[in-house]
């Protein structure tokens, strides 16, 4: 069990952002921590590791008070048992494959090192220095290096990002059995929807240094789906009028699609707007044969 | 054709010693600048690089009136260690410790400021103190800064004349090191003499550059 209450205040390029978290984190959870960049993410994964210093707030884990403002502790980073996985890996550049992973592991644990190798399939480049590695490679290598310690807690700042999508997958697959085997608590940095519906048990929305959203992906990401109905947000890119209609340009994810809409559908809203977007249902436009039509429900 | 050797042995000598304490001083040194946020850290990179720009002489000369023992540095020397640091060997150590103090501990600083500071704390995450995370993962990624500083530092001393002539003087085997036999000769009018000397000094001084170049040329083409 994890206890984390944390307050920071960042000076960004944009302006000042107070960073406020208040959440308990289960035994063995997959927390993710999702939002846009500048929102703080990678702030929170840095004061729980303590290489950056709340400026209020109390960390314990698992009944080790790691930090904690009123009684004055601030454990240092060494003393924490934390492992992370850093966004560019960080591998030392002057160690094998199994020296990096042993690093972390300490000594006589020889034993422990080769499991973790086979476990990441890195037994076949063990001798190889970092930079013969490929970026699939190396992330696997920092991540057998940050669990070698067997840590509380496992931290991935962004740990995928840059991958492509193909070895992203593969190694999401990876992360998932290496959490369902150590039951490490993990809190991963992401900002891909895909990845936390893959991995996490428990997502965090940062907004602005705020957790606006906690709970479980579908708890988080499917809410606007209260009348079960599906529903998108897209863009609109254009507005044009035909006749009686209107046909409006949408961008939906990459897609560009064109959707039919009535004066009354499309009222207060301009091009560059963020609009969620919802199924009317087979509604007849002027005794046409009735096809399905999107009703737009705008919002933001 | 006659060398007296003992001038150069005594170079050698004092780049050697100076540049072990400089190493032993300025890694802490070098260390502690690179990662320090303190407001006051410009001061101290200021007094370390002091020696750059200051005439050997002005130099010299301070440390000529420190070491007196009519001074009060020089006097709590003598009365508490029984140590003359003027026109010794030991202040000729001192002197060249703080003369070449800027070229041993700018290259390291530069050398830690150049890897990136995720190392640092990925060992820090690691469990590692951090002068393990120092021998094991900082100093072995930037063998190239380390002996740049070391070869920089023992050249540079090898090079000393105005503080040594200040503070040391020219006393045969205690203070007259070669770059001041060379002055020595040439006043007493023995050209062929002083040509010995400067050309072995030449001749050490290429050889210890080339040595940096090549290396740091071999460890940047290798992942270090």
């Amino acid at each position: 069990m994890i206890e984390l209450t944390l307050s920071r205040r960042l000076d960004h390029p944009a302006g000042v952002l107070h960073l406020q978290l208040d959440q308990p984190v289960a035994d063995g959870a997959f927390v993710a921590l999702f939002g846009p960049s500048g929102a703080g993410k990678t702030s929170v994964l840095r004061m729980l590791a303590g290489l950056h210093r709340p400026d209020a707030g109390r960390i314990v884990v698992n009944g080790v008070v790691w930090f904690d403002t009123a009684a004055s502790i601030d454990l240092p980073p060494q003393r924490r048992s934390v492992g992370m996985v850093f966004q560019d890996y960080a591998l030392f550049p002057n160690l094998s494959v199994r020296a990096n992973v042993g690093y972390g592991a300490g000594a006589g644990a020889g034993g422990w090192v080769d499991d973790l190798l086979a476990m990441m399939q890195l037994t076949g480049l063990q001798h190889q220095l970092p930079a013969t590695l490929s970026g699939g490679q190396k992330q696997r290598v920092a991540l057998a290096r940050a669990v070698a310690r067997k840590p509380a807690l496992l931290l991935l700042d962004e740990p995928l990002a840059a991958l492509d999508t193909g070895l992203r997958l593969q190694l999401q697959d990876d992360l998932a059995r290496l959490h369902r085997q150590l039951g490490v608590t993990t809190v991963m940095v992401t900002h891909d929807i895909g990845e936390v519906f893959r991995l996490a048990d428990v997502v965090w929305r940062l907004v602005d240094g705020r957790v606006d959203a906690a709970g479980t992906p579908a708890e988080v990401f499917l809410r606007p789906r209260q009348a079960g109905r599906l529903a998108m947000r897209a863009q609109v890119l254009s507005m044009r009028r035909e006749e009686v209609v209107i046909i409006v340009s949408l961008l939906i994810g990459q897609e560009i699609v064109d959707i039919i809409a009535v004066d009354a559908d499309v009222e207060g809203v301009r091009v560059g707007d963020t609009v969620l977007l919802s199924p009317r249902g087979f509604d007849a436009i002027g005794g046409a044969a009735p096809g399905p039509l999107l009703k737009m429900s705008f919002r933001l | 054709m006659s060398i007296d050797w003992q001038p150069l042995w005594l170079t050698v000598q004092l780049a050697s010693v100076t540049t072990l304490v400089l190493l032993l001083l300025g890694l802490p040194l070098a260390y502690t600048i690179a990662y320090s946020r303190s407001r006051f850290k410009p001061l101290f990179e200021t007094l370390i690089s002091m020696p750059l720009v200051l005439p050997p002489s002005v130099l010299g000369f301070y440390l000529l009136l420190a070491f007196s023992p009519q001074q009060a540095f020089g006097a709590w020397l003598e009365r508490w260690f029984h140590v003359q640091l003027a026109f010794s060997f030991a202040g000729l150590v001192l002197a060249s410790v703080i003369f070449s103090l800027p070229f041993m501990v700018q290259p390291l600083q530069a050398g830690f400021q150049h890897l990136p500071v995720a190392l640092l704390e990925a060992s820090r995450t690691l469990g590692k103190p951090d002068h393990v995370t120092l021998m094991r993962v900082l100093l072995p990624n930037m063998k190239g800064a380390v002996l740049t500083a070391v070869v920089l530092s023992f050249a540079h001393t090898v090079g000393e004349f105005g503080v040594v002539l200040m503070i040391g003087g020219n006393i045969p085997g205690v203070t007259r090191v070669a770059s001041i036999a060379v002055y020595d000769q040439v006043e007493s009018l023995q050209y062929a003499a002083a040509h010995r000397y400067a050309a072995v000094l030449l001749l050490l001084s290429f050889v210890t550059l080339l040595l940096v170049y090549v290396l740091n040329r071999r460890w940047r083409a290798a992942p270090a």
